[in-house]
């Protein structure tokens, strides 16, 4: 239980997904311009995390190790990642219609955010157990969480604030984020 | 569906500075920010992506009449996966040192937008030659702006280029330039000094 515990609390602050690893950097910077909507993105890309992770895990050891087909694991984890999204899609539409809305066009690009599909690899790479997995998937969210959602409530400062202008947008964006990296590297020991 | 098929140098021009996918579309920003640690790396990463790009664009291009639209992107996804899949292996095979450095950033080419905003914006729509040569550019772009954010901060952070020692003895590497950090800020740094650039062009052709 412990171990578990640790492994939870490793994803979310010690090797932050978006901060250490750099996975999910294009919604991170995409849909942070508002705290409502980062964290809606932020809920839902956790949600797909942990589903992701408690499918592909059975999906690797009950059907492409014992068919010898490991090296298809990308293809075979990245489709049933889509489909999971497109299943997501259609229940936020009939279920939270404003979520859905405000989501708009990012809500089919978490297939494409590398987060997801990071984290299906990285457990089997890491040759997590099934509990192991679900729960590395869901706290890797929760730091997905947090980070877009400490972005989110800078940049909404950024809109009273007197920024150069190429510095707007993105670029000021990339920098507050380093900054937010920079106060997360401070929990790592070995930086 | 089919469009007009732009000339080889506009081509070129588009994927090299008016469109280049890291500094003015801001695609592929994962990748960017997690490799850009050293020149070998930014130049390994480079060619990968331009591979799996321009056979992307080439196998797309060629099935663009008989891909259903409404299952287009799921298509398309598939495809890229298969060409990633053997970059991948080919690296572990021959350069197992930069499949090591690189790691999970080589498989996870399939989620990086560059190549799906090229299959959907240019393979989907324009003859296999051009949607080839659109490959060649874009990973051109990509390949030139990730050497030049990688050398920066190999030569800040660790006083070198290629991993040969340039900077002077006595100049003490800064660390923070090569840990997530700096490639925050770096890459901030760069794309603000882009943006400045082409304001001032615009001005200068209103004028």
């Amino acid at each position: 239980m412990g171990s578990i515990f640790l492994l939870a609390v490793t994803a979310i602050l010690i090797e932050n997904f978006v901060f250490v690893k750099f996975y999910g950097i294009c919604p991170f910077l995409g849909v942070s311009q508002k705290t409502e909507t980062a964290v809606g993105m932020g809920l839902a890309v956790t949600f797909t995390m942990t589903i992701a992770s408690a499918l592909t895990w059975p999906l690797y050891y009950f059907v492409l190790q014992p068919l010898g087909l490991e090296y298809l694991e990308t293809i075979a984890f990245i489709l049933l990642i889509a489909c999971l999204v497109q299943f997501i899609e259609m229940f936020l539409q009939k279920a939270i219609p404003s979520l859905y809305s405000s989501l708009g066009i990012y809500l089919p690009l978490i297939t494409t955010n590398c987060a997801v599909l990071g984290v299906a690899l990285l457990n089997i790479q890491k040759d997590y157990n099934f509990i192991e997995s679900t729960v590395y998937g869901f706290a890797a969210g929760l730091g997905f969480l947090l980070a877009i959602f400490l972005l989110s409530l800078v940049r909404e400062r950024f809109e009273f604030a007197n920024i150069p202008k190429p510095f707007r947008g993105v670029p000021i964006a990339l920098i507050a984020g380093g900054l937010l990296a920079l106060a997360f590297s401070g929990l790592r020991l070995n930086f | 569906m089919e469009k007009k098929t732009p000339s080889v140098g506009r081509i070129f021009r588009d994927g090299l500075l008016d469109q280049n996918p890291i500094f003015v579309q801001l695609l592929g920003m994962c990748s960017t920010l997690a490799i850009s640690t050293s020149v070998i790396n930014g130049i390994g990463m480079g060619v990968s992506v331009t591979f799996v790009l321009i056979l992307s664009n080439l196998f797309i291009s060629l099935l663009r009449n008989f891909i259903p639209a409404k299952i287009r992107i799921a298509s398309y996804i598939v495809i890229i996966a298969g060409f990633v899949t053997v970059v991948d292996m080919i690296l572990q095979a021959y350069v197992p040192s930069l499949a090591e450095s690189l790691g999970l950033f080589i498989p996870l080419i399939v989620v990086n937008c560059i190549i799906l905003a090229r299959a959907e914006s240019f393979a989907s729509k324009h003859a296999p030659l051009p949607s080839v040569l659109d490959g060649v550019a874009m990973g051109l772009g990509f390949t030139v702006a990730l050497v030049i954010i990688s050398a920066i901060r190999e030569l800040i952070g660790n006083g070198t280029l290629l991993g040969i020692r340039v900077m002077p003895d006595f100049y003490s590497p800064a660390v923070l330039v090569i840990s997530p950090v700096g490639g925050f800020l770096v890459l901030g740094a760069l794309i603000a000094l882009v943006q400045w650039i082409r304001s001032r062009k615009k001005k200068h052709k209103g004028e």
